[in-house]
């Protein structure tokens, strides 16, 4: 009885490991030759040059010095490090044998070529929803660029993330195929940001917080999430930011880089602004519309509180400045006896005011830090980075920059300081683990990504081409 | 009154501790090396070291400093005993106006004794923050490079005077 048991349980196994191998195979697409360059269509070229632009492709596949597309940019994550590939045309390292099939079902389903399953640090969860015409497009555009013969380093995943095949569980779980459906209710913009948001422009990789499997949290849709070793702030009803947003204000941020009342986009954002530049207006648009529908209207509790800040930070409406009103800090109350909880406000005073105090306009002035999300953050994660890093300067064009203060400060005096922000610039009680944040970030346990700001409207001719002009 | 320690000597300075360093370094101390260029850490040309890391002086106040090394260009060598970085950016005629060319040393200084077998990419990464408005870009990579070989055969003495720390 018993035996029969066991025989009927293992064959049982046997059947359903089959099955699960039977159905979790995917048969390769035949390679083709590598298509010709020259006989793509102009138009459709530079179409895909937007959506890829949109899609932000190269912030993820162009290694640091590297040429455009060719990958190998290591992406950390808790499993273990993930290198891009190159989505070049070179035939043998890159896409170059990939049929437009084989490209649209490694967007739609995160298969490759030979039907191994894709990591979804590639974002197909959110690239299935694209339309045939923009996938076409984007082929079009990768297979007009110049190949690159550079092999994907291995990534280094731990057992049992390591074996692919584990992805066929996970689609099963958290991918829900597209394309996208409109909403009838929604207007044609909404819709539009709908479908940049949730698909090419993969908004909620970062902005979304992830589950133990590295899937977005559906239940928690835009909360907050993580990118590079920055926070990615909550774009839902949570948002920290001290203004809310609105359609206007979004819209002059993605377009620019910097809002007046928001500050200035960095770390990981500074590139996405980047390639927005070669975005529509009306894309743009339809992106802040649908963003701005997400959070709804403030509650009155925080449009007025944001109405008494602004009073107070001396911005007025459109054609003001900031006069940093409210955050004016003499020396006098800044001084004290000079021990360690006087010593942020002393460092402050004399490192930082100088600039955050002066009231020089945005995006070249130094922004009051009553207006600054990162003060109204989960976490000082950013805070931390900013101030050992600042903001790099644009190469060859004017942008906002901001000194770095690495090699100034000593984790002492960096943890004075954020516990001093955080009490001087919200309400919302200290911050936990601030020594522990600092430390990590000075001793490279939490390692970030920096990238030049760009502060204005102009955008490099093709902002997908992030080679050095040396 | 705050206690600064530059280039191996301690020094008692009676400015206010928010002053930055920069304005104690040239008014108090009368070491000219560090320039003062655009005041907002913007350009370079103030950079020396704290704790072997290149700083912008003329941002960061003297409060932060006690109980660290600050080391200025006048702390790479003397003008009988050029340290290797000196000689490296006389040899190779870096200098043109000659206004960046302390913070350059200094910032490449921080880079090559924190690592002398660089590349070139690393040079140019770590130069990025220093500007140079005649242009000598090419003359400054090369003495950079000079440098880096120099401290290679020179072994563990990074300055002409043993000094820097």
């Amino acid at each position: 009885m018993i035996a029969r048991t066991i025989i009927a349980v293992v064959v049982a196994g046997a059947i359903l490991i089959v099955t699960f191998f039977g159905w979790a195979r995917h048969p390769a697409i035949d390679p083709i030759a590598q298509p010709d360059p020259h006989g793509l269509d102009t138009a459709l070229v530079r179409h895909g040059a937007q959506l890829a632009a949109l899609g932000n492709c190269n912030t993820c596949h162009t290694a640091p010095g590297g040429k455009s597309f060719a990958g190998g940019v290591s992406v950390a994550t808790p499993f273990g490090t993930i290198y891009s590939t190159n989505i070049t045309p070179d035939p043998e390292t890159g896409i170059g044998n990939w049929s437009e099939a084989a490209f649209r079902r490694s967007m739609r389903e995160g298969l490759d070529r030979a039907g191994r399953y894709l990591y979804p640090a590639f974002p197909y969860d959110h690239f299935t929803l694209l339309t045939d015409e923009d996938d076409h497009a984007l082929y079009a555009y990768l297979m007009s660029r110049e190949p690159v013969r550079a092999a994907a380093p291995r990534n280094e995943l731990r057992f049992p993330f390591n074996l692919r095949i584990a992805l066929a569980g996970w689609k099963l779980l958290f991918l829900r195929k597209g394309p996208f459906e409109p909403v009838a209710s929604g207007s044609e913009a909404w819709n539009r940001g709908v479908y940049l948001v949730e698909g090419l422009a993969h908004c909620g990789a970062c902005h979304t917080p992830r589950n133990r499997l590295g899937a977005e949290n559906k239940n928690d849709r835009f909360g907050g999430g993580e990118a590079e070793g920055w926070t990615a702030y909550a774009l839902n009803q949570t948002s920290p930011a001290p203004v809310p947003w609105d359609v206007d204000a979004l819209y002059a941020y993605l377009r620019n880089g910097w809002q007046r009342v928001h500050g200035v986009a960095r770390g990981p954002m500074a590139p996405v602004i980047d390639n927005l530049g070669v975005a529509s207006d009306a894309d743009v648009r339809a992106i802040a519309i649908y963003i701005a529908s997400m959070s709804g209207p403030p509650t009155p509790e925080r449009r007025r509180k944001a109405g008494e800040l602004l009073a107070r930070t001396g911005v007025q409406g459109p054609g003001s400045n900031p006069v940093s009103g409210d955050s004016t800090t003499t020396a006098q109350a800044a001084k004290g006896d000079g021990s360690g909880a006087d010593m942020g406000g002393m460092i402050y005073q004399s490192a930082c005011a100088v600039c955050h105090e002066s009231g020089r306009p945005l995006p070249f002035g130094g922004m009051d830090l009553a207006l600054s999300t990162a003060m109204q953050g989960p976490n000082p994660i950013n805070a931390i980075n900013v101030v050992l890093a600042g903001l790099p300067a644009a190469e060859g064009e004017r942008s906002p920059i901001m000194p770095g203060f690495t090699g100034a400060l000593s984790e002492a005096q960096l943890t004075d300081l954020i516990v001093y922000l955080r009490a001087r610039f919200s309400d919302k009680g200290p911050w936990t683990d601030v020594a522990k944040h600092v430390r990590d970030a000075m001793t490279g346990n939490r390692r970030f990504a920096t990238y030049a700001t760009r502060g204005n409207a102009s955008a490099p001719a093709d902002s997908s081409q992030r080679e050095k002009p040396w | 009154m705050v206690k600064l320690t530059v280039n191996g000597r301690e020094h008692d300075v009676s400015a206010d501790p928010d002053t930055p360093l920069l304005y104690v370094l040239r008014d108090e101390l009368a070491l000219n090396g560090a320039k003062f260029g655009c005041g907002l850490g913007q350009c370079g040309a103030c950079t020396v070291m704290v704790d072997g890391k290149a700083v912008f002086s003329c941002v960061t106040p003297i409060l932060l400093l006690e109980g660290k090394q600050v080391t200025t260009v006048e702390g790479l060598g003397t003008l009988d005993n050029p340290g290797p970085m000196q000689r490296a950016f006389m040899e190779e005629q870096a200098a043109q106006c000659g206004y960046c060319i302390p913070g350059m040393m200094m910032r490449a200084q921080a880079l090559l004794q924190n690592n002398p077998l660089v590349s070139d990419a690393d040079i140019r990464a770590a130069l990025q923050p220093n500007l140079c408005r005649c242009g000598t870009h090419m003359r400054v990579l090369r003495a950079v490079k000079r440098a880096a070989r120099l401290m290679q055969t020179a072994g563990a003495s990074s300055t002409g005077m043993g000094g820097g720390r």
